[in-house]
């Protein structure tokens, strides 16, 4: 059995391995857990699909938090019945041909990336005549812009009341479908001659350039698909938590996915589905330090907005003494999984 | 619109864009040498506000020394952060820098939410600031009047240290290039300390006006003004101190004189800043008063 077969089946396995668990889970595991893991694929396509633009382009974009807000709107206002949407739009009517428009849940998840997208499109040109920091804070306002517009465009957004009742159509198989889907697509493309172009960009762009690499190019391939995975991501989103407003998703949520793949190591996709199942996980048992705490002899209250602080340290922590993160760029990968187990039978 | 509903929006706006202006300097000082954008520079304002606030209430200190003592302490902060979240990183990639200062920001606001809550405070203005006098018909708050001209009075300080002393000499040579000042034998170290110790101060003398003018002090109160004090930074040429004042003068100025003229307009007030930013990025990369961006690393 040749290497590349062997991995295959092992991908396969693998897949196997997961569709039980999640199955086991849908079948017996509560609505918490059901929701945390939920959480863990949607947190896990953001991280990666960013991961494409901040870790293997090496341009530190600050603004998916306006692609997820895109996504989510989009499939939001697709999948609502024209009722609910008379009901919803209270100040100022939906206009009209999004009025009376209802599509299944899948169509709207493709039309959120697909419209995330072309929001990418346009305002690409501005972004990639900047970069570093400048190109950072153009994508942060960015994000403040469409966040400004979801407020005031009250006949298309609903304003600040924002976006209720949505059916909760995103089970585990949707989210880690798509997750599992991003991870596909991602690795296949970093792993291609455009792959390869986008880590020369990010190495030496001048170098690159004398190669005969087009960043302008290949950087707008790798912000368009972290744009799509970013919608869908957000669609996936709303239709978890059924409502959606502009205040939640703020540069907060960017500053989450940072923390995410800097800890998992930027430019490594294992890395950031690692650091996206531990954050998923531990933004949740971290809950402990922000509820009051009793150790026999004297009683700690709970201290809300703890849990950021922790993250924030963390942040920092690692950027400062440990900046390669969990990976570093290295990827998990069945060869060295083998190697290292070849090598331990032999001691 | 009357000549004197329109004097009295050309006034304000110029009161909003001084406080742009003090806190852009920080932001522009600090990128002339680093290359950084200190994205925690704004939540200086929020350090400063809070301090203002114990100063005058816990200590009961009287204004006129606690204000002047708070730019003191928030410059020496300044001077902290650089030594734990930047210092550490001269030598790493400019992403792994940028990135410590969205932590260190992150990390300051969620300090004061634990720290001193949510809730916002009340800031306790002297009644001196909080007059209102009669100027040729116009009503004005005296504040507004003061803010402009402090800043100019900073500003003046400012520019004395940076042109004719030997530190501010030292600055012009680190933004200019960084190792050979160093091969010149100048404590890089230090004059990058002295850079975030007179911004700090004077996003501390921002900050202290900005309470006073919005006397709402919360945790998240810096993000915003940091935020559109950054692009007037870049708006009047990054590096460059007198475009920085500049800078935040035209964009308080805009802000303010848009919402007057179209008054449909005032929900996109906060968009108009970034929308600024693009424009000028794409025709004009340097600002107004800008030099060519030579890039360090």
């Amino acid at each position: 059995m040749n290497r590349s077969t062997r991995n295959i089946l092992c991908n396969i396995l693998l897949l196997a391995v997961l569709t039980v668990i999640l199955f086991l889970f849908e079948k017996y595991g509560s609505e918490y857990q059901i929701r945390i893991l939920n959480n863990m694929a949607i947190f896990i396509t953001l991280a990666v699909s960013y991961n494409l633009v901040n870790g293997y382009c090496g341009i530190l974009h600050l603004g998916p938090n306006a692609f997820i807000t895109i996504g989510a709107y989009t499939s939001a206002l697709l999948t609502m019945s024209p009722a609910e949407k008379q009901m919803s739009f209270i100040i100022e009517p939906l206009i009209w041909p999004l009025s009376v428009i209802q599509v299944p849940f899948a169509v709207s998840l493709m039309a959120g990336g697909i419209t995330a997208t072309v929001f990418a499109f346009l305002i690409s040109f501005p972004v990639f005549r900047v970069r570093g920091d400048y190109l950072a804070i153009v994508t942060l306002g960015f994000g403040e812009v469409i966040r400004v517009l979801c407020n005031a465009m009250q006949s298309l957004t609903n304003g600040p009341l924002g976006l209720k009742g949505l059916t909760p159509y995103t089970t585990l198989w949707w989210s880690w479908g798509v997750a599992v889907f991003t991870v596909v697509v991602i690795t296949q493309l970093v792993n291609s001659s455009y792959g390869r172009a986008m880590k020369a960009i990010r190495e030496d762009e001048t170098a690159a350039k004398a190669m005969g690499v087009d960043p302008f190019r290949h950087l707008l391939l790798a912000f368009l698909i972290s744009a799509f995975f970013s919608g869908v991501a957000g669609g996936l989103l709303a239709h978890l938590i059924t409502t959606i407003s502009p205040t939640l998703f703020t540069f907060f949520l960017t500053f989450n996915l940072l923390i995410i793949i800097v800890v998992g190591g930027l430019g490594s996709t294992s890395g950031a589905v690692i650091a996206a199942a531990l954050f998923a996980w531990g933004g949740e048992a971290l809950r402990v330090v922000e509820s009051p705490m009793n150790f026999g002899l004297f009683t700690i209250p709970g201290i809300p907005g703890m849990r950021m602080v922790l993250f924030s340290i963390i942040l920092m922590v690692v950027i400062l003494f440990a900046r390669r993160g969990i990976m570093g760029r290295s990827e998990l990968s069945w060869d060295r999984f083998f190697a290292a187990l070849r090598l331990q039978s032999k001691v | 619109m009357t000549i004197d509903i329109f004097m009295q929006q050309v006034i304000n706006g110029i009161s909003l864009g001084s406080l742009y202006a003090l806190v852009a300097i920080g932001y522009t000082m600090v990128y002339g040498i680093l290359r950084l954008i200190n994205f925690a520079h704004g939540d200086l304002l929020m350090v400063a506000a809070y301090a203002a606030i114990y100063a005058v209430t816990l200590l009961s200190l009287p204004w006129q020394l606690s204000f002047p003592l708070v730019m003191v302490l928030t410059g020496l902060f300044g001077v902290l952060l650089d030594r734990v979240a930047y210092k550490p990183l001269r030598d790493a990639p400019r992403i792994s820098l940028l990135i410590s200062a969205i932590g260190a920001s992150f990390l300051l606001e969620n300090l004061a939410i634990v720290i001193i809550g949510g809730v916002p405070k009340g800031f306790p203005r002297p009644d001196v600031f909080a007059k209102v006098i009669d100027l040729w018909g116009l009503r004005i708050q005296v504040l507004t009047i003061y803010t402009p001209v402090l800043t100019l009075a900073l500003l003046l300080g400012l520019l004395y240290i940076v042109h004719r002393t030997k530190v501010g000499k030292a600055m012009r040579a680190a933004s200019k290039d960084f190792e050979t000042t160093r091969l010149m034998g100048i404590n890089l170290d230090r004059i990058i300390a002295v850079t975030f110790f007179l911004g700090s101060s004077l996003a501390a003398a921002g900050g202290i006006m900005w309470a006073m003018k919005y006397p709402q002090v919360n945790p998240f109160m810096g993000v915003i003004p940091g935020l559109k004090a950054f692009i007037a930074a870049v708006l009047g040429g990054i590096g460059n101190i007198v475009g920085a004042v500049v800078g935040g003068f035209v964009l308080g100025l805009g802000e303010i004189l848009i919402v007057a003229l179209f008054p449909q307009m005032a929900q996109y007030r906060d968009a108009f800043a970034f929308t600024v930013l693009i424009l000028v990025l794409l025709f004009r990369p340097t600002g107004i008063m800008g030099e060519p961006i030579t890039d360090k690393t």
